[in-house]
């Protein structure tokens, strides 16, 4: 007993109970909030509006590598669907903004099933060639279907969204927008995670065979990862064209699938506070290394290299976070004598 | 024009064969995918660009061009492959990987400039034959490919080396306890892949006359294109990859579009995949419970 105790002790100070949690989170929320008021510069508000980008799509191809174990290489593929059906549909049948969203995210969604279809019977590797080629081809097309997506030189000059007779604009009312967004993403996301939906996507991604035992359709739940995943992306793509104000070929590049995969590995596979770590970090920090200019990108990867070599779980991995929990009710128990087991 | 298109894919084909071994032979042993792998050969190509303008004789050049690539391709390795030894490795080394490409691609920028500069080690001229004309740097590409390719045979089919390189793509953990130093083998493994990715980027460097940081992307791409196609693991597989990735790619810029001429590698990678997915000549998979 005094033994259990002597070893919790160790780690108490990195275990948080849920109260403190919550008043933490709480903080964090009114920080968020409060934040385009305390924050004038437009330069500052871009980099964290960004920031707010990047960690709605890590968390969507978090939910595509992380949950559902598929390692897609071509995540800018629907970001950039999203972006472009949107916009389009915007520009040339004049519709309203909204309308125009949901059919772009539904058909990114419908348009990722059926991309994740041939690669149901691959493995590991040859799914992030096969994305990363679709990925490839997506943006080809961007560039040289000119009748339909104009080209290299993008579609300028994309209207403002009007909600309820209100024009979105500037730069605060974005903030606010992306950040609803990415609330509403964390909110999806820690609702999937506890559903039986979600548990057995992470069944079927921990062993395909077991999964098949207990009745579970692989095939079902893989497509489903892409779907939802796509989507979501596709719902951040016409975010980030309004917000942009313009899109062109070279917004949707492979570099951009690469970033989002290296903000999912880093911050932590199947992790939610760990998708936002590592989008934040990876935006935030080759503006914090602009002091350096030149060197700036350099810096970056060797960054990355060391990074990995030191925490190769990712800033905030799964394990760690399910031991601490487990530390925090083994615990609770230790305190008030109710652990029988020493 | 077929037989034009033909000659012209054959001799890409070479090139994204070459490249195509590094992915290869490094993902039978490790299994896993070097990234930067093609910023490796880009940097070995700006080696031999350098080496070019001190007024090296074109062997000297491309030999010690391609050296320095397989010593950076085993210290790449060394710095951002070997020190991840927990966690979920595939992944950390995956991002580690392309932590390295970046780092790469951005010192090059800054040592060498992000503007394209030409290359012109060999000086160029034409053959006719009927109606195919060919260049002179094309038999050059194509007699070294040869001559690579056979070195590589004899390395891997018949040297002591290469059975222990064979036993390590097998099963790494049994060829440890038969006495094999695998440390060395991945070392060496790394070497050949970068030095023959060293002469392809050089090759490929003086047919386009263009060299530039970015320029191992696309190609890279293709040629981990063409690994996949063959079966991965596989040294046949790689080769047989790359000329068929070659060939399809001059002859649908020739025939269909070539605006699209990037996108064939993709798609001709994809449709192989759905229908044979362990590639042409991949050991078939067998996930054991």
């Amino acid at each position: 007993m005094s033994r259990i105790k002597e070893l919790f002790s160790k780690y108490r100070k990195k275990v948080f109970s849920p109260r403190t949690q919550l008043i933490f989170m709480i903080i964090l929320l009114v920080a968020a909030f409060a934040c385009p008021l305390v924050i004038t510069n437009k330069y500052t508000l871009h980099i964290i509006i960004s920031c707010f980008i990047y960690a709605c799509l890590t968390l969507s191809l978090n939910l595509i590598i992380g949950w559902s174990g598929q390692f897609s290489l071509g995540h800018v593929c629907f970001f950039g669907m999203g972006a472009y059906i949107t916009t389009l549909l915007t520009i040339n049948t004049g519709m309203n903004f909204f309308f125009a969203w949901i059919i772009g995210v539904i058909f990114t969604s419908a348009f990722a099933a059926l991309l994740c279809y041939p690669t149901l019977k691959l493995r590991g590797d040859y799914i992030a060639v096969v994305t990363l080629g679709f990925g490839e081809v997506f943006r080809l097309f961007l560039t040289n279907a000119v009748d339909i997506t104009r080209g290299p030189a993008g579609i300028p000059s994309i209207p403002s969204p009007i909600l309820f007779g209100i024009e979105i604009s500037g730069k605060t009312m974005f903030y606010y927008f992306a950040l609803v967004l990415l609330l509403g993403f964390i909110v999806f996301m820690k609702r999937f995670n506890n559903s039986g939906f979600g548990m057995a996507m992470m069944t079927v991604n921990e062993d395909d065979v077991a999964a098949i035992a207990l009745g579970l359709n692989p095939k079902r739940y893989k497509m489903a990862a892409f779907a939802i995943g796509g989507g979501m992306a596709a719902l951040i793509g016409g975010f980030y064209a309004v917000y942009m104000g313009m899109i062109a070929p070279t917004s949707f590049s492979y570099a951009e699938s690469i970033k989002m995969v290296s903000m999912t590995v880093l911050g932590g596979l199947a992790s939610i506070p760990g998708s936002i770590i590592g989008a934040f970090l990876l935006t935030a920090l080759p503006e914090a290394l602009r002091s350096f200019s030149e060197y700036r990108m350099v810096l970056y990867g060797a960054a990355m290299v060391v990074m990995m070599i030191f925490k190769p779980d990712g800033m905030w991995s799964r394990n760690k976070r399910t031991k601490n929990e487990y530390k925090y009710v083994a615990m609770r128990g230790v305190k008030n004598g109710k652990n029988s087991a020493s | 024009m077929f037989f034009q298109h033909l000659v012209n894919g054959i001799v890409i084909g070479g090139i994204y064969a070459m490249v195509a071994l590094g992915y290869s032979m490094v993902y039978g042993v490790l299994q896993i995918v070097n990234w930067a792998h093609a910023d490796v050969l880009m940097f070995g190509t700006f080696i031999g660009l350098i080496l070019t303008g001190l007024g090296l004789p074109v062997w000297a050049m491309i030999i010690i061009a391609a050296s320095f690539t397989a010593a950076l391709g085993v210290t790449v390795e060394r710095v951002a492959y070997r020190p991840i030894k927990s966690g979920n490795r595939k992944m950390a080394v995956l991002v580690s990987a392309l932590g390295m490409s970046t780092f790469l691609q951005n010192l090059a920028q800054l040592l060498f400039g992000s503007s394209t500069k030409p290359f012109s080690a060999i000086k160029k001229g034409n053959y006719e034959i009927g109606t195919i004309i060919f260049s002179n740097i094309q038999v050059i590409i194509l007699t070294i490919t040869a001559i690579m390719l056979l070195i590589l045979y004899i390395v891997v089919y018949k040297t002591k080396m290469g059975v222990a390189m064979r036993a390590c793509s097998i099963n790494i953990e049994n060829a440890k306890l038969m006495g094999i130093n695998t440390n060395r083998i991945i070392s060496i493994t790394f070497a050949i892949g970068a030095f023959m990715a060293g002469i392809a980027g050089i090759l490929i460097g003086t047919y386009y006359s263009a060299v530039y940081p970015t320029m191992g992307y696309l190609l890279g791409m293709k040629a981990f294109a063409a690994a996949i196609l063959g079966g991965i693991g596989s040294i046949q597989g790689a080769v047989a990859g790359g000329f068929v990735i070659g060939i399809i790619e001059s002859l649908g810029a020739g025939y269909i579009s070539s605006s699209y001429r990037d996108a064939y590698a993709f798609i001709v990678m994809i449709i192989i995949l759905v229908i044979r997915p362990s590639g042409i000549f991949g050991a078939k998979h067998i996930d054991k419970v």
